[in-house]
């Protein structure tokens, strides 16, 4: 008899406080391979710290973070990426000095040590796959344009592809589709379904729009105040009147 | 199109031909210069180069070149030398040894200079040394007074005018020697100069007198002394003597921190240069009294060559000669001299002759000063003396003049000091 | 037990007057981010007013129908509208250049003051009057020690101004404005604050507070023109180690340095030289952000990114005229004379050392104020095998990168660790180091006096022959450092400069490419300062001075720093612009300084920047 597979993330108690604020307060989740996870809740429900904690850009107070079985808590960004955690930022972040291509090249020659070449250009190595990221998230005709003039969508969308480009095992994306129109949000959240569906990726995303949320998550975390307030299916969360008391009233009715 | 674009562009245009023309100029010059002193020929005038730290020691050498300028009019005014013009071209290192060499490269190549000349500080003096020693040109430095200069790292090439470091040490030796004082305290600037100044005199008075004994040794920074912590500390030690070497703003630091803390009373202080205008004046009211030091009693001094050479400077520009202007002039009267000597001719192994052994007269007055054949030392003196408050500003009195040939080691020492290569 | 009650006085007295002059500092930097190199020469200024004033309107020396304490009042006022009228004229049009471009404009204002200084004053040092009723020395109570009046008029008066600066700043508006724009200075915009009368103001006040410093050493100090380079490093010392912006840190600093000062010269003699920057180098590697400075709000993950310009490869063009111009640099050596080749090898070097500065300027995005520290090291380590060993040049040359490599290294594990202005003080810190190492062990350095002899083997004595020498190896070492801002490892450079979470988030190591890069610059200098000694003839200290870390910084960022191969017009047209100058003028330091200002104001990014954009404008006015 073999035991299930560990799920590809598996948080467990975490916290973390600015100035004596308990911005998350005990969060515990898990998410598993070809699994769309989405953690919603208001504003400064703690989502983004949540994710920060997963991704090493915070440092918990307490609690552990595992991926696939394997203790990452407190590693710091490098490390957890090399160990297949992907993320996109709420505030995007880019390299503002290089063309969208050459952004999602970067990631490339990151995930395939190619950092330290002093004499090829970099701009001619894994050109190809750089194309072929975009092209899938619908960025190819771009590529040559500078990233810093992006439309905010775009900017997401080659967030997206640089997550990608390290080949995660697991996904953090916060807020995705944030300034896209409601064809492309639809569009992208397909997308990353399929992905997830045919490699196994495990996602993680906050969102606000309520129809991605429900349209898209195989299952859905309540954030409150940095406490886990409900977990559930869709249709579960929907329906608990803890959650349509603090947070979903007005916008599912 | 606006128009402020387009002036802008062309602005920029203009600018950018600017910074080309920069660049390449120096690129471009020598193959005019070339072009001009062959031109010039053999009865053209005679060329020196004269590399200083103008914009780093004003207050030395704007007296220094004032002065230079005056005895090279004087010898052009009485026909110059066997009817060729004295010209001198001048060059500002600011203090860097690198920028002194790239002169010296620009003055012999571009400039066609027949000879070099200058420096104030030791380390200038000693690049410049081993240009000419590299470039087989003659090199009269007039002011470094690196000891190094002629001895440990002498070469063929090289003349220095100053007494150096260690015979102004010797000079003062000779008086603190007599002193009572047993327990001596040192203050130098932390650089070459100091720590040689210092070495000298801890070992010629250890000489001279076994039983004296230095208590405690203060190294300020250069041009930097916390004046204030530094009179402290050798307050501290309780000397009953102290030997000082700072000069410039660090001497006038140290001598204002030390009156206000009695640092000077009831003890004898020995000082290197301070009795040299350039240091003294500054001081105003507030000179000390009784220092034995170095220097150059410009308005006492009473001689026929002397009175004339002052005078002539007070005419021209109006103010007082300094020591750098003494400096300045006899650098160019030995020159002069020397040029007689080789009858005019600039080649450097004729002037090298004539050099060792010359003899001229300096500005001091006093007794003819000679480029020893030995070490290139010149044995120009200073006057030692001590100091003394008169219509509220410093001045030396009770002076006499050190005559430099006295204060020079054995000449089997000095063999031994320098390279072989040098002689 | 005396002696050290009088000396903890000393270290008190130079605590006091060195906030007085860091305070001015610390308040300007806090609001406007210029690193105002001029503070020096506006203490300069302080002290020569103060001088005419108190002593020149009454004659015979005494004070002047002001009196003393009217004549540094008023000096301080004078300075302070010096200051505004800099900040107007100049810095104004140049807060939205590149950091550390207002450097640029303060350091020729630095070389006007000078000039100007000596023209009106003369070059004779003078010596400014005592302070009325604070002549000379009084008996302490209790303590039954002399100690001179005016430096415990200067103790007192430390705690005094930093406490009017406090109240200034606790219950003014202006105060209050200040100390919003010195934590945000986007937010004091948003508040809809005139922010360019609040610069103009805060320029004022530092330089009052600079002038006033310099006017009130009159009675303790002669006045002479070195007062400004004296007092501007050690002023930036303490302004940094008491954390930036930091009123209170520059005060803690102040008193640090100061009483380190007295107590250092009775335990060991020749350390003032150093002192300060061992000081310096300690706090920063314990604490990053000085003594009272907090780190910066943290960056919020995805800031956006500074608005650097795409590197993009070089248009057909513009590689064109690279090969003209190398080809033309190439066949140049053929019909120089002797000394334009010199200054030909010198360029050539030149070039070279600022490109190396610029990896971690530009693509790196770290400040170095001690990049003559690498270059210096790679000539000792030439000057040293030659002298001690009599190696040949070409150990000299390979060996010296390597030594500045490995010196790039052990500084640099340090500095990569910092931010901003405090790592490119702590290369300053390092570079002081090596210096005083240089100066200071003079039975291997040979001191002050430096190593002489360094002259290349025969084959390369001929002055065409090192003049190619040295253009293949500037020229391979520049190629080197290109290949490498477009490779990956200047691409992950740039990815932390451009967005250091961002570049974490896709595993690019901070420190380790940072780390490489510094000793890969560092490397690049040591063979330029190799090169340098075997053209010379000789090494010196000067070369790891803090005059020539300068040179470095302009040469950069007169050629662009967001451009990539500015440096090498930058080098050419500095290098050039003094060499000429200082053949043709004695107040070479006036008309550079002018030119600087000059070129500042017509090209603010850099003369390879302003190409740049007359070239785009011109390609899209041809495609219209
Ligand atoms: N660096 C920080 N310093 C101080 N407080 C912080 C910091 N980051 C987050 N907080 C606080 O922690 C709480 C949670 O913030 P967080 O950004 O995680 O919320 P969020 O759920 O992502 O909100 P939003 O939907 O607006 O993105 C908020 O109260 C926020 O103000
Ligand atoms: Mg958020």
């Amino acid at each position: 008899m073999s035991a299930p597979p560990p799920p590809v993330l598996e948080a467990r108690g975490l916290v973390r406080s600015f100035g004596g604020v308990r911005a998350v307060d005990g969060v515990s989740l898990a998410v598993r391979a070809g699994e769309l996870l989405a953690l919603i809740g208001p504003n400064g429900a703690g989502k983004t710290t949540c994710f920060h904690l997963i991704g090493g850009q915070l440092r918990p107070e307490a609690g552990t973070v595992r991926l696939a079985g394997r203790d990452i808590t407190g590693l710091p960004p490098p490390r957890i990426f090399r160990a297949g955690v992907g993320r996109t930022f709420q505030i995007t972040a880019t390299f503002g000095s290089m063309t969208v291509r050459e952004n999602v090249q970067m990631a490339l020659l990151s995930h395939a040590q190619r950092l330290f070449g002093l004499w090829r250009p970099a701009r001619r190595q894994m050109r190809a796959e750089a194309e072929a990221l975009l092209a899938r998230v619908g960025m190819a005709e771009q590529a040559e344009r500078a990233s810093g003039v992006l439309a905010y969508g775009d900017l997401k969308r080659l967030e997206l592809a640089i997550a990608l480009a390290g080949r995660p095992r697991l996904l953090l994306m916060d807020e995705p589709t944030a300034g896209m129109a409601a064809a492309e949000r639809r569009a992208l959240m397909a997308l990353v379904a399929r992905l997830a569906r045919e490699s196994g990726l495990a996602v993680l995303f906050t969102e606000h729009d309520m129809d991605v949320v429900f349209g898209h998550a195989d299952r859905v975390l309540v954030l409150d105040r940095g406490r886990v307030l409900a977990e559930g299916t869709p249709e579960a969360v929907r329906a608990d009147p803890r959650v349509r008391a603090a947070y979903l009233g007005g916008v599912a009715a | 199109m606006d128009s402020g674009l387009l002036a802008r562009r062309s602005l920029l245009r203009r600018s950018a031909a600017a910074v080309a023309v920069a660049a390449a100029a120096p690129l471009a010059a020598p193959a005019i210069a070339r072009a001009q002193a062959a031109a010039g020929g053999a009865a053209g005038p005679i060329r020196i180069g004269e590399i200083n730290s103008y914009t780093a020691i004003p207050a030395f050498l704007q007296p220094y070149r004032n002065a230079w300028l005056m005895a090279q009019d004087e010898v052009n005014a009485q026909g110059g030398i066997h009817g060729r013009r004295l010209e001198t071209v001048f060059r500002d290192d600011a203090g860097r040894p690198e920028d002194a060499v790239r002169h010296a490269g620009e003055l012999v190549n571009v400039e066609r200079v027949h000879l070099l000349a200058g420096a104030f500080l030791s380390n200038v003096g000693l690049a410049l040394s081993d240009f000419a020693n590299q470039h087989r040109r003659l090199f009269v430095a007039s002011e470094p007074l690196t000891d190094a200069l002629v001895w440990s790292r002498g070469n063929r090439f090289t003349f220095r005018l100053r007494p150096s470091t260690y015979m102004q040490c010797a000079m003062l030796v000779e008086e603190a020697a007599k002193l009572p004082a047993r327990r001596w305290a040192i203050v130098a600037p932390n650089y070459e100069y100091g720590q040689s100044a210092a070495r000298w005199f801890k070992e010629l008075l250890a000489r001279a007198r076994p039983d004296v004994q230095f208590v405690a040794e203060q190294y300020p920074a250069l041009g930097r002394i916390d004046a204030g912590a530094t009179v402290q500390a050798l307050a501290g030690a309780n000397p009953e003597a102290i030997f000082n070497v700072t000069f410039a703003q660090d001497l006038t630091n140290f001598v204002r921190q030390g009156n206000t803390r009695g640092l000077f009373e009831r003890r004898h202080v020995v000082s290197l240069l301070t009795g040299e205008p350039e240091y003294l004046l500054p001081l105003g009211d507030e000179a000390p009294e009784g220092w034995i030091v170095t220097g150059y009693p410009y308005a006492d001094l009473d001689n026929p060559r002397h009175n004339a050479f002052r005078e002539a400077y007070r005419r021209r520009f109006n103010e007082e000669p300094r020591c750098g202007s003494v400096v300045g002039y006899d650098t160019v009267t030995a020159i002069a001299t020397m040029l007689r000597r080789t009858g005019g001719a600039t080649g450097t192994d004729a002037m090298i002759e004539a050099m060792r052994g010359l003899r001229f007269p300096t500005a001091f007055g006093t007794a003819e000063v000679e480029f020893r054949a030995i070490d290139h030392q010149s044995t120009l003196g200073a006057f030692v003396g001590k100091t003394a408050l008169r219509d509220g500003r410093g001045v030396m009195v009770d002076w006499r003049y050190a005559d430099g040939a006295k204060y020079l080691p054995p000449d089997e020492v000095v063999r031994q000091m320098r390279p072989q290569s040098a002689s | 037990m005396d002696a050290l009650i009088l000396q903890a006085l000393n270290g008190l007295a130079s605590a006091s007057s060195l906030f007085l002059v860091a305070s001015g500092l610390t308040v300007i930097f806090g609001v406007s981010r210029i690193v105002n190199f001029a503070h020096g020469s506006l203490y300069m200024l302080g002290a020569y007013l103060g001088w005419t004033l108190v002593t020149r309107f009454a004659g015979g020396g005494a004070p002047g129908p002001l009196g003393f304490w009217g004549g540094v009042l008023l000096a301080a006022l004078a300075v302070g509208l010096i200051g505004v009228a800099i900040e107007v004229l100049l810095l104004r049009r140049l807060y939205r250049a590149p950091e550390l471009f207002p450097l640029l404009a303060t350091f020729g204002v630095v070389l006007i003051v000078q000039d100007l200084a000596l023209w009106a004053w003369g070059p004779q040092d003078l010596l400014g009057p005592r302070a009325p009723g604070l002549h000379g020395a009084v008996e302490l109570p209790l303590l039954g020690l002399r100690f001179p009046r005016y430096e415990l008029f200067l103790i007192a008066l430390g705690p005094v101004v930093l406490g009017l600066l406090w109240l200034l700043f606790r219950r003014t508006r202006f105060g209050l404005l200040i100390r919003a724009a010195t934590e945000d200075r986007e937010m004091v915009g948003a508040l809809g604050v005139d922010q360019r009368a609040l610069f103009t103001g805060v320029f004022f006040l530092g330089a009052v507070l600079a002038g006033l410093a310099g006017a009130l050493q009159l009675p303790r100090e002669s006045v002479n023109l070195h007062m400004d380079l004296a007092v501007i490093v050690e002023a930036f010392v303490v302004v940094v180690v008491g954390g930036l912006g930091s009123l209170g840190g520059a005060f803690l600093a102040a008193l640090l340095i100061g009483e380190l000062h007295a107590f250092g010269i009775l335990v060991f003699p020749r350390i003032t030289l150093v002192l300060v920057f061992l000081v310096m180098a300690v706090v920063l590697v314990l604490r990053p952000h000085g003594l009272a400075g907090a780190a910066p709000a943290a960056v919020p993950p995805g800031a956006p990114g500074a608005a650097e310009p795409v590197i993009r490869p070089a248009p057909l063009a513009l590689r064109r005229f690279a090969l003209a111009v190398f080809a033309l640099a190439c066949a140049l050596p053929s019909v120089l004379g002797d000394y334009a080749l010199s200054v030909f090898a010198d360029f050539a070097v030149f070039v070279l050392f600022a490109m190396s500065l610029h990896l971690l300027m530009g693509p790196g995005g770290m400040a170095s104020f001690g990049h003559a520290a690498y270059f210096g090291i790679g000539a000792y380590a030439a000057a040293l095998l030659a002298h001690h060993l009599a190696a040949p040049m070409a150990a000299g040359i390979a060996l010296a990168p390597l030594a500045a490599g490995l010196a790039g290294l052990a500084f640099g594990w340090f500095c990569v660790r910092l931010s901003g202005v405090y790592a490119a003080m702590l290369t300053l810190a390092f570079a002081q180091i090596a210096w005083s190492v240089a100066f200071q062990w003079v039975e291997v350095t040979g001191g002050d006096n430096g190593i002489l002899g360094v002259w290349p083997d025969a084959w390369a004595r001929d002055r065409r022959v090192f003049a190619w020498l040295a253009l293949a190896l500037s020229a391979g070492g520049t190629l080197l450092l290109l290949r490498a801002i477009h490779a990956p490892f200047g691409y992950a450079l740039r990815a932390l400069r451009d967005s250091a979470p961002r570049a974490a988030a896709i595993g690019i190591p901070a420190l380790t490419v940072r780390w490489l890069a510094f000793a890969f610059a560092a490397g690049l200098a040591g063979l330029a300062g190799a090169l340098f000694a075997y053209g010379k003839g000789s090494v010196f200290p000067t070369l790891l001075a803090i005059p020539r870390s300068v040179d470095a910084l302009l040469m950069v960022l007169l050629g662009g720093v967001r451009t990539v191969t500015g440096p090498i017009w930058g080098a050419l047209a500095y290098a050039g612009l003094s060499e000429q100058l200082v053949r043709a003028t004695d107040h070479w330091r006036l008309l550079l300084g002018l030119a600087i200002v000059a070129l500042v104001l017509f090209f603010p990014e850099g003369l390879a920047g302003a190409a740049r954009r007359w070239w785009e404008a011109r390609e899209s006015d041809g495609r219209r």
